[in-house]
């Protein structure tokens, strides 16, 4: 029970410094807080999987995080049938090719020995597909660009519920991982961290760049929501009457009826804002409660005693009979799926697409960062770090701002290094969170809540 | 004449600009390579202490500029470079002393130095933007070409020109000094043997008697010479960002091992490979082509293999594919 002790103790912590915003900034930060706190516990859930579990370290979590983001795009928007009228045949052409490439490739590599010859004539199917690709795919992709391209200029979606597309997340970036980890787990583990973060940065590039598919950096917005809108919201009898409820007491202190309802007017606006946060709060709380107990559940099931037994000693568990190259692909997958949801969670939380903001330092390292500190191979360990850095990492404007005016107010408002020092407090955040992991590696290297075992 | 004006326009929009491309990626794929043979890690700060190294040499540019010292035609930069290099090195000993000796006297995995790598490349980013900003800052000034492809054009009489900027130049030469410098150092000298020594196997040469402090000692000087002088020719080159500088981290990870991590001389050659893979695969051959062909076969399209947004994707996948076939690198490199 001891152990249990920390662990409370680090959460009730964190959500005071939470509900701390919630008092002094508002309601509506602290609650946006909590949502991007909840969802970088989810991608930190996938990635301890790897890490934590299996040792694998993958840096390539933008590209799922990406990958995931687009699936709620290909699953949610409406269809544009004109697009598809004019250019899917071309696509679809494509797709075939893509696969008849594949296969070729496949048969290859199947049907013949290791020579030269084998390599050249791979490559030359490769290069071959990628020239008739691009031949067959030119006309379709500039016809569907210019259906259109201030409001779409692409495919579309399916047209399908919002919440459908996680899963759709999920199971893309698990096939991605599936691919990536035929091609990469194999390499020695600085190698394979490097590879990944490469592989990533393709992937990202190319949905930057096809904007046939989801409109590239020219982003997706005004995507659907699992949860009411604010406007439906304001105009509806039910929640003024709540929010009048609510406020009764503040309400009765304002004695004329225009200001009355003016102030109630502005109440509703902030309360719709906050339901709606609540809202996704639900949601992703149920998200991140139900992986933890699946992950725990795993953790401590003979599959999760196989997997610490893999990462600690590798040649241990192979000559045990462990088949060391199954159980790699299958973490790699099941923990990128995880991350690609986290994506699929966010796209739906901001509820736009913008290809152009996945960056390597937001998506991969920072992720990583959380995993560190907050405690690798322990799941909530792992949940408390995506809270604690994706905290530090929001506030820590504010609070270098705060600080930096402490320190300087005893020059004048014009001084050069002020004005300089006050420019510059949005970037206190990467000293923060850079300095916060050089002293978790150094002093507690096992994270805020460390790895335990139970003995069973 | 059609010939030697398709080798012209090959010759301008292709090999003068992978060459000098090449160059700046060869010195940071060569200071990935050292810092991983000798001191045995990915270093993920590598981008971020170029620029590092970079943000000095443009503030001591402008602060020159200001006292009114220059180089006349040659840019000022190149006369701030060996402050800026003091400057680097006095930051990489200070972080190696306070962050990754403590790890290398531990002899920590090298997947615990990546992450702490992670961690001081955070800290690196985060000193530039607070001391520099997070803005594009051009510094070059002097004579900005050496041939303009008018006066190309008059000269021989051709329909195409070249053009070789300045920057271009200074590159290729000053790198091509500094790498055989450096080559000679590693090779001919009695410290540049001991780094080979200690970088083959650590323990035969501590047995020797090699002093492991003094290696590692050199191995941040001369770090920081390439990281500062491949920093600076790029931001001479294009213009000093530091958003730009985290990401070309990426292709220089990719000629370095694609050279064979490691492998000074692999490094220096993979940038090269990579430089030109990029430029080569994303150059549109249209006016190339219809040099060559008579007329009447013009091509329509511009015979783009992949488009220009792809630039980074195609050194990936170089990087990959080698991976995939040969995990030790074109040149052997090192497996530790």
């Amino acid at each position: 029970m001891r152990n249990y002790k920390n662990v409370i103790a680090a959460y009730s912590i964190m959500i005071f410094l939470i509900i701390l915003v919630g008092i002094f900034q508002s309601w509506s930060i602290a609650l946006t807080i909590l949502n991007y706190c909840l969802i970088s516990a989810v991608m930190t859930i996938g990635a301890n999987i790897q890490w934590g579990y299996a040792g694998l370290i993958n840096f390539g979590i933008m590209g799922y995080t990406a990958l995931g983001g687009l699936a709620v795009v290909l699953v949610s928007v409406e269809p544009v049938k004109k697009a598809w009228q004019v250019g899917g045949l071309n696509i679809l052409a494509c797709i075939w090719i893509i696969v008849a490439i594949i296969f070729v490739v496949k048969f290859i590599l199947n049907r013949f020995d290791k020579s030269k010859l084998r390599n050249y004539s791979v490559a030359s199917v490769i290069l071959g597909g990628i020239i008739l690709l691009r031949i067959t795919a030119a006309p379709g992709i500039e016809a569907i660009e210019s259906v259109d391209p201030a409001k779409t200029g692409f495919l579309g979606g399916m047209g399908l519920p919002v919440l459908f597309s996680w899963i759709v997340g999920a199971l893309l970036a698990g096939s991605l991982a599936f691919v990536i980890g035929k091609i990469a787990l194999g390499l020695r583990a600085d190698y394979l961290a490097i590879a990944t973060l490469l592989i990533a940065e393709i992937i990202v590039s190319i949905i930057k760049h096809e904007e046939w598919l989801a409109r590239g950096v020219k982003n997706v917005i005004g995507l659907k929501r699992p949860a009411p809108y604010e406007i439906d919201l304001q105009t509806s009898e039910w929640f003024i009457n709540l929010v009048t409820k609510f406020n009764s007491s503040k309400l009765n202190l304002i004695n004329s009826i225009s200001d009355k309802q003016e102030a109630l007017n502005q109440m509703v606006i902030d309360a719709s804002s906050v339901y709606v946060k609540l809202c996704f709060t639900g949601l992703f709380l149920t998200v991140v409660i139900i992986l933890l107990i699946v992950t725990q559940k795993a953790l401590y099931s003979p599959w999760g005693r196989k997997m610490r037994a893999i990462r600690d000693n590798e040649e241990a568990a192979s000559a045990m009979g462990k088949n060391i190259v199954k159980e790699h692909l299958l973490i790699f997958i099941l923990g990128s799926a995880i991350v690609g949801l986290a994506g699929a969670m966010m796209v739906t939380n901001d509820g736009l697409f913008t290809p152009g903001s996945y960056r390597p330092m937001r998506y991969t390292f920072v992720i990583w960062v959380m995993v560190i500190v907050g405690g690798t191979g322990n799941n909530f360990g792992a949940i408390l770090g995506g809270f604690v850095v994706w905290f530090l990492w929001v506030e820590a404007a504010p609070i270098a701002l705060f600080l930096i005016n402490l320190f300087t107010s005893h020059l004048p408002e014009t001084n050069a290094v002020r004005v300089h020092l006050i420019e510059s407090a949005p970037y206190f955040r990467f000293l923060v969170i850079g300095i916060g992991l050089l002293l978790i590696m150094r002093y507690r290297p096992q994270g805020i809540i460390p790895e335990k075992i139970i003995k069973q | 004449m059609d010939f030697l004006n398709a080798i012209i326009v090959l010759f301008n929009f292709t090999v003068i600009p992978a060459l000098a491309y090449g160059s700046q990626l060869a010195l940071g794929a060569i200071f990935v390579t050292l810092i991983y043979a000798v001191l045995r890690f990915a270093n993920f700060a590598t981008g971020d202490m170029m620029s590092f190294g970079t943000m000095f040499a443009v503030i001591l540019t402008y602060y020159f500029q200001s006292l009114g010292f220059g180089l006349g035609v040659l840019p000022t930069a190149l006369l701030t470079i060996p402050f800026a290099i003091l400057m680097m090195i006095l930051y990489m000993l200070i972080i190696d002393k306070f962050v990754f000796s403590y790890y290398r006297i531990k002899k920590s995995p090298p997947v615990q130095f990546a992450m702490v790598s992670v961690g001081v490349m955070f800290v690196t980013q985060a000193l530039i933007r607070i001391i520099i900003g997070p803005s594009d800052r051009r510094f070059l000034d002097g004579e900005k070409f050496i041939i303009k492809a008018t006066e190309f054009k008059e000269i021989t009489g051709l329909a195409e020109g070249i053009t070789l900027k300045s920057t271009q130049a200074i590159t290729i030469i000053v790198t091509l000094i500094v790498v055989s410098i450096m080559f000679w150092f590693l090779n001919r000298t009695k410290t540049g043997t001991s780094m080979r020594a200690y970088s083959d196997n650590e323990d035969l040469a501590l047995l020797s008697g090699i002093d492991p402090k003094r290696v590692v000692l050199i191995t941040w000087v001369i770090a920081g010479i390439l990281a500062t002088i491949g920093g600076v020719l790029y931001g001479l080159d294009k213009s000093y960002r530091p958003f730009v500088y985290f990401n070309n981290m990426l292709p220089i990870f990719a000629a370095a091992i694609v050279g064979g991590i490691g492998n000074p001389f692999g490094a220096f050659l993979g940038g090269y490979v990579i430089a030109f893979a990029e430029i080569f695969v994303t150059y549109a051959y249209k006016r190339f082509i219809s040099y060559l062909l008579p007329e009447h076969l013009e091509p329509d399209s511009l015979l783009q293999l992949l488009s220009t947004d792809y630039k980074f994707a195609v050194s990936f996948s170089i990087l990959v594919i080698v991976l995939l076939i040969r995990p030790s690198g074109i040149f052997k490199g090192k497996v530790i």
